[in-house]
């Protein structure tokens, strides 16, 4: 098992190495002069030399990707163009109402998919699969700003029973999780659907019932156990999805949080925060991807450690 | 005595039949009927792309002349789908934006399909450093999950509808590269790939007429599930301020302009939204149709 960590981090280096990369030459991949962008319209020429000298950007390229890197173990992002403030300090006040608001997506969406999944698994063909099913191709497909403006219009505007937007209470919560899980919850169900429709073909379930086990005890004991292996690591896989949901999701909710903050960077130009983000979600999701495997290789015996 | 010549037609007639009878396209068509839902959508489609087509000839107004007379009204049978800010008839604006969404969902995946199925092929077949190369390039773009990546490019490129097309293709590409590269794989080892290579046929012939026909079927398949995603991420982007801008009739910005009128007109932001879902819904079913029917796991 042991070996099969160890396998897995170093594995992720490689990767790691080339989303710096990538990250790195994004500022430099801009069309125009970097320097003259932060100096600023009206900046004359010494101003963007001045510039140039302070951002490194006179330095050669592989000096510059050295400082790059040194200065983010070190926490040093940069320096917000729009706020003159530190990026680190920006992103940080962001993080959490983020990591909240996709938090109890999941929870939600993990929680509901599975329900539909299973019950869908076992009632096949019956009204309740073909219910659950056509619930989840319309969790997939429905655009979740609109799924979001509709949510504020009906309990929002109309009921007045939850706030609109922003983060103010645990009441803020409950519209943007909703819109935010409902695509994760549509693809677990149709996952876990699946993977349970295989699982019950096999003869130990045959031998549970055969023992005369009650029939949930079989599908929800039995069953589910071993068909959450596949769904585990889709679950995994879905984070990415809500990665990049929220950001659709904060703008509709105008919540406080890093996708928003994107949003506002890319409108304002502010390289090195847009910078920043990306390298941030990257690094999320690679990490939620390594954690999956590692917990995919703890679930199923049946892989190779070697 | 049968005419030598007749009997011969004959045979070559039945022949013929037999050929038609078990011709992959019939095969595929027996099954496919049988998915109802999926032949719901593929007319819905078909229906859409008639719209995108003719257009302008159908709608009942123009999309982009304002009428200040008729601002903010409600749907009525003048204005099927109500009226916006600027008094323009939004039936007519959704029926424009038919176009753009469809040309745009179509041609960031087929781009992304290209050089997909490309990079997925040289990946499979010449293995190695090549394929090392390829696959590591696909998990850095791997790395940003979907729409994030779009939003990275744009950053860079500029807001703009084409920007949308080339940052949808680019992240179709390591999606379609993969699809092909594992089933590529499989046709790369068959007996008949090993006896084509043995009298010596060339690379490119090997890899486009002997195992690229063997991928065909999943990269449709995928094809039809990422137009769906990539009409909705258009959307999502347009919906964002980042693609297509206004007053162009795109339904995510249409739905972004309707926004502040949430309150007191939600048709504004209802109708673009209603029209965005079916058409994401119907490319959904419709490749889910057409997955279960040339998925030869799956048994009818």
């Amino acid at each position: 098992m042991l070996k099969y960590i160890i396998k897995r981090l170093i594995g992720v280096i490689p990767i790691l190495f080339l989303v710096s990369i990538f990250i790195f030459l994004f500022v430099h991949l801009i069309p125009g002069d970097p320097a003259r962008l932060v100096a600023g319209q009206d900046a004359t020429i010494q101003d963007v030399e001045n510039v140039r000298k302070e951002l490194g950007l006179d330095q050669p390229i592989h000096i510059q990707y050295f400082s790059f890197i040194s200065g983010i173990f070190q926490g040093d992002l940069g320096i917000s163009l729009k706020t003159s403030r530190p990026v680190f300090d920006e992103i940080a006040i962001r993080f959490m109402p983020t990591f909240w608001l996709t938090f109890w997506s999941m929870v939600w969406a993990v929680i509901v998919g599975l329900l539909i999944g299973v019950i869908s698994s076992t009632k096949r063909n019956k009204w309740q699969d073909y219910l659950g099913m056509f619930g989840a191709v319309s969790g997939i497909s429905i655009p979740s700003f609109w799924m979001g403006l509709l949510l504020i219009q009906l309990f929002a505007v109309q009921l007045g029973w939850l706030p609109t937007g922003g983060l103010d209470s645990w009441k803020s919560y409950i519209l943007p999780s909703i819109t935010l899980g409902s695509g994760v919850a549509a693809v677990i169900a149709r996952f876990s659907r699946s993977s349970m429709m295989d699982i019950l073909k096999d003869d130990y379930i045959r031998t549970g019932r055969a023992k005369g086990l009650k029939e949930n005890k079989v599908v929800w004991g039995h069953g589910l156990k071993n068909a959450m292996i596949p769904v585990v690591t889709m679950t995994g896989l879905q984070f990415g999805f809500l990665l990049g949901g929220s950001v659709v999701i904060e703008t509709v909710f105008n919540w406080p949080g890093l996708g928003r903050l994107l949003i506002d960077s890319v409108a304002f130009r502010d390289y090195p925060v847009i910078q920043a983000e990306m390298l941030l979600f990257a690094l999320q999701f690679i990490l939620i991807n390594l954690i999956v495997d590692l917990i995919y290789g703890f679930l199923n015996p049946q892989i190779r450690y070697d | 005595m049968a005419n030598p010549e007749t009997s011969g037609l004959a045979t070559e007639m039945a022949l013929d039949q037999n050929v038609e009878k078990s011709s992959p396209v019939k095969d595929f068509w027996r099954k496919f009927k049988k998915q109802r839902l999926a032949l719901v959508a593929g007319v819905f489609i078909l229906i859409l792309v008639i719209i995108a087509i003719i257009g302008p000839v159908i709608t009942p107004y123009s999309s982009d002349e304002p009428d200040y007379a008729n601002v903010l009204q409600g749907p009525s049978l003048e204005h099927l789908a109500g009226t916006d800010n600027y008094g323009r008839d939004i039936f007519s604006r959704i029926l424009e934006g038919t176009r753009i969404s469809l040309s745009v969902g179509t041609i960031s995946v087929l781009l992304g399909a290209l050089i997909g199925t490309i990079l997925g092929l040289i990946s499979a077949f010449y293995g190695k450093w090549v394929d090392s190369i390829i696959m590591r390039i696909c998990d850095v773009l791997f790395a940003f999950p979907g729409i994030l990546l779009a939003i990275g490019i744009i950053a860079i490129l500029g807001p703009s509808l084409v920007n949308v097309v080339i940052a949808i293709s680019i992240f179709s590409i390591p999606n379609f590269a993969r699809i092909v590269r594992s089933s590529a794989l499989s046709i790369k080892s068959t007996v008949y790939v090993e006896a084509t290579k043995s009298i010596g046929a060339k690379n490119r012939r090997i890899i486009w007429k002997h195992i690229f026909p063997g991928t065909i079927s999943s990269i449709i398949v995928n094809f039809t599930m990422r137009i769906g995603t990539a009409i909705l991420t258009a959307a999502s982007l347009s919906f964002l301020g980042l693609g297509a801008q206004p007053p162009t009739p795109e339904w995510g910005a249409m739905l972004s302009g309707g926004r502040d009128y949430l309150s007191t007109a939600p048709h504004l932001t209802f109708y673009p939204g209603l029209a965005i879902f079916l058409t994401v819904l119907a490319f959904n079913l419709f490749g889910d149709g057409l997955r279960d029917t040339l998925d030869p796991k799956i048994k009818d």
